[in-house]
């Protein structure tokens, strides 16, 4: 068979196949039933009795031996309070001369980078609740999840001869016992509030909408507890946060300060997952593509093998 | 009667002596890695993930062992039986960088006891490029053993099951030739889910296309270096008349990856952080410019005759590529955060030791077994 032949047919079976193959491949939706959680960075007060609840919630180690001054994600924390500070930092919730907190923890993707990248479905979500989960039992400790996380969560212990992952599983052996995540439960100013992710969101709409100096009635632990104060609305940035971020997420995030400045990034509302899942299954489409490719080099191989074997 | 012969000779020459006392070194730094973890030996963190173990060991390193895969294509798809003594050589080769990178995977895995969870249906996840390089990897590195078996067989004079491997060699050989253009594609296809995290200069939809290429230009390039070398040290003769049509073949593949690049930053309006003058955007400019190199070697017939030439023109492909796959990887990686990354030194020499029993390895076979082609032997008689 000549070359030009071969490539011939080659590239016809691929064109064949591509431009039959699989549609782009769309963002997740989000799950009829996902859970959802509330993050109001305004009215975080930066008290961190989340941080030391998850670590008791989930038996975390304290990042050192005598005190517990966690910084950032890490294999012994799951949940962390952050601060941005500018100037003076007087001004609650202001971007200049002011000061705002964050709270850094697994986002629960809709359509979530860790669950499309990991080849043995160590990370999972859940298809009634949304909650993305990881299994040690399953993982092989390739990294590849930390390598697609777009808010750096999944935290490999690399510092241990048997480690695993660590992430945030919003506190799931709590959610099958009734209770709300240990987080939420120990929020004293409703920072942090749980609910479904449609109640979640309709929430931060509401608040985004209020008026500088407005009244409002902040519930504390869900929309409907009995825990509420009243106060006056703060400004906020006229964006949720997680609404459409990556395909979007499960935890919101409302902020007077904007989100950049807090160290969430800035995504395209198209998920990676999408995208390299668009490019894996265009060329892995049911195997068509590869098999067609090996059809010709079987007949080249077979009929190209013969005339130089040295061993006849 | 075979064409192949034993090199024959010392066995403990100092290149062997030295590649041992690497490797040995290497496997005591091994050995504490699975002591104390990944973190007491490599300098990886929360923020770089992948270090070198992955992307020298595994994405550089296999592309550095496709030489066995760019001539098969040379030699049984596009006919070109003229290359067909180079085959073994570089087979071995290939074999040597892929199951060392395999064993490198191996190595980095953090949760390596339970590694064999990859080749359990009910594990495996379909939509992760990691489940197709991982599955890929291994059954070309299963693969590459078959396709070098005769070898083998012909020294331990097993003749029934040679000619049986014989029989069934073809398919073997097409599997082998698509193997590495799935597996070679995906490693480029793995950075397309870290998003922003890799710089525009390298994160595009094209990243298949682009490894997939700098592959093969990766093969043929380590095929005119081992070339270039076995004349060399071995004081064979030149085999530049069989060389010189494969760097035409060179500068096919490098003006197709340059113009694909171009285009690609362009249509994507990505130039701008190549004119930052950060260590980014300088590295982006040198990775060109090693590709710029053996184009303007290769394309002239006169400096693609001299075995020289050659070399140069092989080995800044070979940097070029590896250079580019390094940037996708590590120089245009960006975490966010306060994060930084740069390899110690016993995870250099982890490394180091890899390439060490590769040589060490190479060198002992060739003497042992018949890999090289004897028409040149008999040349070198005469």
């Amino acid at each position: 068979m000549k070359r030009r032949e071969f490539l011939l047919a080659a590239g016809g079976a691929a064109l064949a196949t591509v431009s039959g193959g699989a549609a782009a491949r769309d963002n997740r939706p989000v799950l009829p039933h996902a859970i959802g959680m509330l993050y109001d960075s305004t009215l975080c007060i930066g008290c961190k009795a989340c941080v030391a609840a998850c670590k008791r919630a989930n038996e975390m180690p304290p990042e050192t031996e005598m005190k517990d001054w966690a910084v950032d994600l890490s294999p012994k924390t799951l949940n962390v309070i952050k601060a941005y500070v500018d100037g003076s930092g007087l001004a609650k919730d202001h971007e200049s001369n002011g000061y705002a907190f964050v709270k850094r923890h697994c986002m629960h993707c809709v359509d979530a980078g860790c669950v499309s990248v990991c080849p043995v479905q160590a990370m999972r979500k859940d298809q009634t609740s949304g909650v993305v989960s990881h299994h040690p039992e399953a993982c092989i400790g390739c990294r590849y999840c930390v390598m697609a996380c777009p808010y750096d969560v999944p935290k490999f212990d690399i510092h241990n001869a048997f480690g695993q992952i660590h992430k945030c599983q919003f506190c799931n052996h709590r959610l099958a016992e009734g209770k709300v995540p240990a987080c939420v439960e120990v929020c004293p100013t409703g920072a942090s509030l749980f609910g479904s992710r449609e109640q979640m969101l309709a929430e931060a709409q509401r608040r985004v909408a209020l008026q500088e100096g407005e009244p409002y009635d902040y519930p504390r632990l869900t929309l409907d507890a009995p825990y509420r104060h009243k106060k006056e609305a703060p400004i906020y940035q006229q964006h949720i946060f997680g609404e459409k971020e990556g395909g979007g997420t499960q935890v919101l995030h409302i902020s007077g300060v904007p989100y950049q400045k807090l160290g969430l990034p800035q995504l395209p509302e198209r998920s990676y997952a999408a995208m390299s899942e668009t490019v894996q299954h265009t060329l892995y489409d049911g195997m068509m593509l590869p098999g067609a490719i090996l059809a010709g080099l079987l007949f080249v191989a077979r009929r190209n093998s013969g005339d130089h074997s040295d061993d006849e | 009667m075979s064409a192949y012969k034993p090199l024959g000779g010392r066995l403990a020459t100092l290149p062997v002596i030295l590649g041992s006392l690497v490797a040995m070194v290497a496997l005591y730094y091994m050995a504490q890695r699975f002591m104390h973890g990944l973190g007491s030996v490599a300098n990886i963190n929360q923020g770089y993930p992948w270090g070198i173990w992955v992307v020298y060991d595994v994405v550089v390193g296999t592309g550095f062992a496709c030489g066995g895969y760019a001539l098969a294509l040379a030699v049984y798809a596009a006919n070109r039986g003229q290359y067909h003594p180079l085959i073994r050589p570089a087979l071995l080769a290939s074999l040597f960088g892929y199951t060392l990178g395999g064993f490198s995977a191996f190595f980095d895995m953090g949760r390596w006891w339970q590694a064999y969870n990859i080749f359990l249906p009910w594990h495996m996840n379909l939509n992760s490029v990691m489940l197709e390089v991982g599955l890929c990897v291994t059954a070309y590195i299963l693969v590459l053993w078959v396709e070098f078996s005769p070898t083998l067989l012909t020294q331990l004079r097993q003749r029934g099951l040679l000619r049986w491997v014989n029989r069934f060699m073809f398919v073997f050989i097409a599997i082998g030739m698509l193997l590495p253009t799935m597996h070679q594609s995906s490693l480029g296809s793995l950075l397309i889910a870290a998003g922003y995290k890799v710089s525009p200069l390298w994160q595009t939809p094209l990243l298949p296309a682009l490894f997939l290429l700098s592959a093969l230009a990766m093969g043929f390039s380590i095929v005119l270096f081992e070339g270039a070398l076995s004349t060399w040290s071995f004081r064979r003769p030149s085999e530049s008349h069989l060389l010189a049509p494969l760097s035409q073949v060179m500068v096919a593949l490098l003006v197709a990856y340059l113009l694909l690049r171009g285009v690609d930053l362009t249509l994507r309006g990505a130039w701008g952080p190549a004119f930052a003058g950060d260590l980014k955007g300088n590295m982006f400019w040198l990775e060109q410019l090693l590709f710029a190199v053996p184009l303007f070697v290769l394309a002239s017939k006169q400096r693609r005759s001299r075995s020289s030439w050659l070399f140069i023109g092989g080995v800044a492909m070979l940097l070029a590529g590896s250079l580019y796959r390094f940037n996708a990887f590590l120089v245009g990686w960006n975490p966010g955060g306060n994060f930084h990354y740069f390899p110690s030194i016993p995870e250099i020499i982890v490394s180091l030791g890899m390439i060490a029993i590769e040589v060490v390895g190479y060198l002992i076979i060739v003497k042992k077994l018949p890999v090289l082609h004897s028409a040149d032997h008999a040349k070198a008689a005469a």
